[in-house]
């Protein structure tokens, strides 16, 4: 079957499943889908469609990006609006079962809001809500909408087009196509990507390799996971783009373990693109041939680095090598090879469907399109946006967001992960594009957006991210694997309280020395983190190193805990929860925490009951609060 | 969860023979042709099948790939996946990302390691749990995660932790 008569069948099953005159119930079932329990309504939503005798096509969805909201459903009755419900419990799926599809109320007590034509009264378009107005889906653009493993999904909305075009142009003709659209790398660094391409296109040899990089480390960053679970054929269609383009016969995707249902969804991908001809000898009846093979990955962080991981799937211990050569040059193997992210795939696949130009309409000067974001932390509506580069932080994080939980204070954001670094406030309303990220001391990064409140420490955070560098650097060079170490233990004496006078300018000189000694990026970014907190929460550090006093209430060896003999009723609780065994009381009887005892695990806080909130936390200060129970009456 | 669920998707922990062990690595190595770059592959199969790599093992796949066992061995240690020693029945991981770290994470991780008795990267002497930390499950928005065998729970609470552990009646 060539191309257009798969196409045709393609979009006759499409046309015939939105026609059927049945309900089509799309169900989100991601990974983070599932961890909410997207497989309990599941099972409920069949017993009652069952139970109801209620025809039903039921279509498992990737991750539509509302992640707060998990689990989520959206339900499509003939002639109507789609309409999506979400924080789902068994229970309201059984209620909206009968309420929705046995009779006609779409319950908008319940719903979201609702996508498509037409709209219901009572209930608000999907699209029109400030967590979903301000982003454009790009690499996003299928995820949510359609059936990840069935390739017919795709094909019938645009897919493999892109591919059928390029295959008519000159190899020459689709890099400069990617060349206009400005499209720069989005694993990190933001390399031009066309530019990319025409190195190792004009690299000698015949024998060239395609790399999908889909280790995705970045702790609390997960974009790349949606977009292989909601729509693997997006980025494999962006592959075989640029293996036409470049010359390559053969592709890699190189994915973490930590993603078994993204690795199922690629190979199911793989076995029906070949099935359709779109993938091994003469693809579409051309000459072009590519082969792609599936490496996972096996827990480094560095291997995300793209000459490390190019030693891990040679099969060796997955540490950086000094460019150039650059893989262009001198990659796998020792053979031309390009890289790309897998949101860079996708984009490809969209801008070689869609044109450069209107890919270029979006975003600013010199930061083309739309990223993607995981937005997490201490924001309302945590989840996965895709927003046009250049947008302010304020929007993404009070807009998409919806601000702060718990009526807290923004303290910070943290982008690029731990390359990144820590922004205050004060860059809340300023774009958020590789230039002024990047000005601010911090990088656009994969796309991990980790927000914070007023009860994160900031010094705290530092030491947190250096735990991790200091973890995962391989050790080849002295300065990373040394300089982490002590920057670490530089920082964890400081929130340990034995901070000293010049361990802030000790941290700022080793900074340096390790972000010059480092051959990789993992130790050229290291000190990031560092630079920022020390930058923007200069006075955080000052507090722990000259007043032994925790601003956040974090840093164990900083706070206390003590009973306010005010408000003790004496109810015992805390005494019984304390697991370090070191609150002494008695019936009536003032609670009290003898502080040699206590290990600071915060239970007695949580314990204590709200009517009575009589255990007080504090930092930098004594102490002040009797040393033996007295009588609960006595008091006064 | 009951326990048939949470022992499910696990591996068989027996201390094995070296006869057997190298009778299954050899049924592994079956489907592969010898070449480098299957090194970490193997390895990750193998790691299936015993749930730690046996040191017969290595060196029966250092002979297959042609490359000396200190090279075998070099890549095993290298990454983090890779365990030298037995692993319990049940793998509990807890999350340590950055989404997870500022939702309270750490105070995830003690409480799992107050129930089960035992630090991040231990098994208990049953050979019946080892506790893990991963860098992130890309379950994010969920924070804190934790994933118990090959189930994924999302916004962990210390009580959630008991109740996910403690029902199963340890011991
Ligand atoms: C320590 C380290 C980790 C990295 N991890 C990733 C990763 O997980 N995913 C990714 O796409 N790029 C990662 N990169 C960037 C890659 O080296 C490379 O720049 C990228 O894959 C190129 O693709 P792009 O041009 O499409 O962004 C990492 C870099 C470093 C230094
Ligand atoms: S940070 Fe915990 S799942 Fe990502």
């Amino acid at each position: 079957m060539n191309f257009e008569e798969i196409k045709k069948q393609a979009m006759s099953n499409w046309e015939a499943m939105q026609n059927s005159g049945k309900a089509r119930i799309l169900i989100g079932t991601g990974t983070c889908g599932i961890a909410a329990g997207a497989e309990d309504i599941l099972e409920t939503l069949r017993e009652e469609l069952g139970k109801n005798s209620i025809e039903a096509d039921i279509i498992q969805v990737g991750c539509i990006g509302l992640c707060y909201a998990e689990p989520l459903v959206e339900i499509v009755k003939p002639g109507m609006p789609g309409v999506f419900y979400g924080n789902l419990t068994p229970e309201l799926m059984a209620e909206i079962v009968r309420d929705y599809l046995t009779a006609d109320n779409p319950r908008p007590d319940l719903a979201l809001g609702t996508r498509g034509e037409g709209t219901i009264n009572g209930i608000p378009r999907l699209f029109d809500l400030p967590v979903l107005k301000p982003q454009v889906r790009i690499a996003l653009r299928n995820c949510g909408n359609i059936d990840p493993t069935d390739i017919h999904h795709y094909i019938a909305n645009g897919g493999y087009e892109g591919l059928s075009e390029v295959l008519r142009m000159k190899p020459q003709e689709v890099i400069d196509e990617v060349k206009k659209s400005g499209l720069r790398g989005r694993g990190g660094a933001g390399f031009p990507t066309g530019l990319k391409w025409q190195f190792c296109h004009d690299s000698p040899g015949t024998q060239k390799y395609i790399v999908c990089n889909a280790d995705e480390g970045d702790p609390g960053a997960f974009m790349d996971r949606a977009v292989l679970e909601g729509d693997p054929h997006a980025v494999l269609e962006g592959m075989l783009i640029g293996a036409y383009a470049i010359g390559a016969s053969e592709g890699y995707i190189y994915i973490r373990a930590e993603y078994p249902l993204a690795i199922q969804r690629l190979r199911t991908a793989l076995e029906q693109m070949e099935k359709c001809g779109l993938l091994g000898d003469n693809i579409m009846g051309s000459s072009f041939s590519f082969h792609i093979k599936i490496k996972e990955g096996a827990g480094a962080f560095v291997c995300g680095e793209e000459t490390a991981l190019m030693a891990s799937i040679e099969g060796n211990r997955g540490m950086p090598r000094s460019r150039p050569p650059f893989p262009a040059q001198s990659g796998l193997w020792g053979k031309p090879t390009n890289i790309n992210n897998v949101e860079t795939w996708a984009d490809v696949s969209a801008i070689l469907q869609k044109g450069s130009g209107w890919y270029a309409s979006y975003g600013t000067e010199k930061s083309k399109g739309t990223k993607t974001f995981s937005l997490v932390g201490k924001v309302m509506r945590t989840g996965l946006i895709e927003v046009p580069m250049g947008i302010p932080m304020r929007e993404i994080i009070y807009g998409i967001g919806g601000g702060i939980p718990d009526g807290k204070n923004f303290k910070a954001v943290q982008t690029g992960g731990p390359s990144g670094g820590c922004l205050s406030a004060s860059f809340l309303d300023s774009p958020v594009d590789y230039e002024s990220l990047a000005s601010a001391g911090s990088i656009v990064g994969s796309g991990g957006m980790v927000v914070m409140d007023e009860d994160s420490c900031m010094v705290d955070v530092a030491r947190y991210f250096l735990t991790f560098t200091q973890l995962e650097s391989c050790g080849k060079c002295i300065q990373c694997r040394w300089g982490t170490k002590q920057m670490l233990d530089i920082l964890e004496d400081i929130v340990s309280g034995r901070g000293r006078d010049g361990d802030i300018e000790l941290l700022l000189e080793l900074s340096e020395a390790v972000k010059n000694g480092s051959l990789c990026a993992l130790g050229g970014t290291a000190p990031n983190p560092v630079l920022t907190t020390i930058r923007y929460f200069r006075d955080e550090y000052e507090a722990h190193i000259s007043e032994k006093r925790c601003p956040a209430l974090v840093c164990k060896a900083l706070v206390s805990y003590y009973i306010d003999s005010e408000k003790c009723q004496g109810c015992g609780i805390c005494a019984r929860a304390c697991p370090a065994e070191a609150i002494k009381g008695g019936k009536r009887m003032v609670h009290v925490i003898e502080q040699d005892k206590c290990t600071k695990c915060g239970t007695c806080l949580d314990v204590c009951p709200a009517k009575f909130s009589a255990v007080v936390k504090i930092s930098g200060e004594p102490v002040v609060a009797p040393t033996e129970p007295v009588p609960v009456d006595s008091k006064a | 969860m009951s326990i048939a669920e949470v022992t499910q998707n696990t591996h068989t922990v027996v201390q094995e023979d070296e006869e057997t062990v190298t009778t299954r690595v050899d049924e592994i190595l079956a489907s592969y042709t010898g070449v480098k770059a299957e090194l970490i592959p193997i390895l990750q199969q193998v790691q299936q099948a015993f749930g730690y790599l046996p040191e017969e093992a290595m060196s029966r796949i250092a002979q297959f790939v042609e490359v000396p066992e200190c090279t075998v061995f070099g890549v095993a240690t290298f990454y983090a996946q890779f365990k030298l020693v037995p692993t319990g029945r049940n793998i509990i991981k807890v999350c340590r990302g950055t989404g997870c770290y500022v939702k309270g994470a750490p105070r995830i991780l003690e409480e799992t390691e107050k129930i089960l008795g035992i630090k991040d990267g231990e098994t208990t002497p049953d050979l019946e749990y080892t506790l893990e930390t991963v860098a992130c499950f890309g379950s994010c928005a969920l924070a804190p995660v934790m994933v118990v065998n090959d189930k994924v729970y999302g916004s962990m609470t210390t009580d959630k932790v008991k109740k996910i552990l403690d029902r199963k009646g340890r011991h």
